[in-house]
């Protein structure tokens, strides 16, 4: 991905990391690049200009794979009213990376509104990306009416319950979870006791230098409650991840990218593919930000996510659709 | 022209006719000629919320945002489709008591009505 001068993180921090106690914040905003990396759970993050060295040397590892998120086919509103567009030009984007990926996750709402031709449309467009293999997880609009059903359908197999299951790559243990079914009145995304007991089990007798990747679509952490950025549970199941050394949490939903350290867990959530969501707190609601069109694909993006065996390293970059 | 405003007439009356019917349909027992009570759904709330009607009445929910919303009480008594933008959900509230709703899409969205 091309380095642009105007990319820049509003918190760059080196971090020790070692016994760091409570928060350390890693916030990159939308429309923002951050080339993060992190080692035994610290995660280290730069801007991406000057970069070039660095990336080159830290970055290419034995597993490379791309978070796209949020690519809402279906919506036709004036925030965007070329979501097949964008999605397109994601795609060019993630077939112009320097190193191949060798996956695609994506994390959810998928489609607007769950219509059969919604989800035709995505996996045509995902045709042409070099990486063929694509890994999903529903967002809630993915779920609309049908309880999931047609999700199922489509992406469930080898699936577990609402849709969850866990794969290994290079070493790497990936974790996908549904956190949008069954919601309560009044609550935050879920996760439920079902998959909860599924993943206790799924970790339990793995050693704790597997570097997991856990993915879900509303955020693991409590990004802002009053919105809904959060999951009722996710303490639950992060708890099970203590032993582990290196874990990354990837989420979507919020439609911006923000980074957060916690102990050994590295929160990322990613840019949508289709339409920005105003800073938590800065508007009325979380309802799709209308931005001047020149505008508005330095506020939509990919991620690309490298693996570098032995240095017990995921490098994460995120880059917009400019 | 008197022949032509004649039929328009009819067709306007039969109009009014199947408009008549279809209210009785989905509305059940309780039609009257009361307009239906507005709920409207703009910026991830319900308003107004909460309220409190007679028993009989119908609420018509918009969708004003640019992202779709339901309808759902909490104890699935009720469930509208997903509602994009400028969509509308009727129910009409028969029994007097408390209902309590929520957006399944968004469930930080939550309502109430008041049936007297």
């Amino acid at each position: 991905m091309a380095d642009k001068s105007k990319d820049e993180i509003l918190h760059d921090h080196n971090h020790d990391g070692i016994d760091r106690r409570g928060f350390l914040k890693c916030m990159a905003w939308a429309g923002t690049g951050a080339f993060c990396v992190m080692q035994g759970g610290v995660l280290k993050s730069y801007s991406l200009s000057g970069l070039t060295g660095l990336k080159a040397k830290e970055i290419k590892g034995e597993l490379s794979f791309v978070q796209i998120s949020d690519s809402h086919m279906g919506f036709n509103k004036p925030a965007n009213t070329d979501v097949a567009g964008t999605l397109k030009a994601a795609i060019d984007k993630i077939n112009a990376l320097p190193t191949a990926p060798g996956f695609i996750l994506h994390t959810g709402d998928i489609t607007h509104l769950s219509k059969p031709e919604e989800f035709d449309g995505v996996d045509q467009l995902l045709k042409s990306a070099s990486a063929k293999d694509v890994f999903y997880v529903p967002g809630e609009h993915d779920v609309i009416g049908d309880d999931g059903k047609q999700y199922l359908e489509r992406y469930g197999k080898n699936t577990k319950g609402a849709g969850w299951y866990s794969f290994d790559q290079k070493g790497v243990h990936f974790i996908g979870l549904v956190n949008v079914m069954n919601l309560k009145a009044g609550g935050l995304g879920s996760l439920g006791n079902e998959q909860l007991e599924w993943m206790e089990n799924d970790v339990k007798h793995l050693s704790k230098s597997t570097p997991i990747v856990v993915f879900a679509h509303i955020p693991l952490w409590s990004v802002y409650p009053e919105w809904g950025w959060g999951t009722d549970d996710s303490a639950q199941a992060l708890g099970y991840l203590k032993k582990f050394g290196s874990v990354t949490v990837l989420n979507g939903h919020i439609h911006q990218t923000m980074q957060k350290v916690e102990g050994n867990v590295t929160f990322h959530t990613a840019a949508s593919t289709a339409f920005p969501q105003p800073k938590p707190g800065e508007a009325p609601s979380p309802g799709p930000m209308k931005v001047p069109a020149e505008q508005l694909r330095s506020l939509l993006g990919i991620r690309d996510v490298n693996y570098v065996q032995g240095k017990h390293a995921l490098g994460v970059t995120d880059s917009t659709l400019e | 022209m008197k022949r032509t405003v004649l039929t328009l007439g009819f067709a306007a009356l039969a109009i009014v006719a199947i408009m008549m019917a279809s209210r009785s349909r989905s509305f059940g027992a309780t039609v009257d000629d009361k307009p239906a009570t507005q709920v409207k759904i703009d910026n991830f709330v319900f308003s107004p919320n909460p309220i409190t009607v007679p028993a009989g009445t119908t609420i018509r929910w918009t969708n004003q945002d640019d992202i779709p919303h339901n309808v759902v009480s909490d104890d699935k008594s009720f469930k509208s489709k997903a509602l994009d933008t400028d969509e509308t959900f009727t129910y009409t509230f028969t029994k007097p008591g408390t209902y309590s709703y929520f957006c399944s899409i968004h469930p930080k969205m939550t309502g109430k009505i008041v049936v007297q």
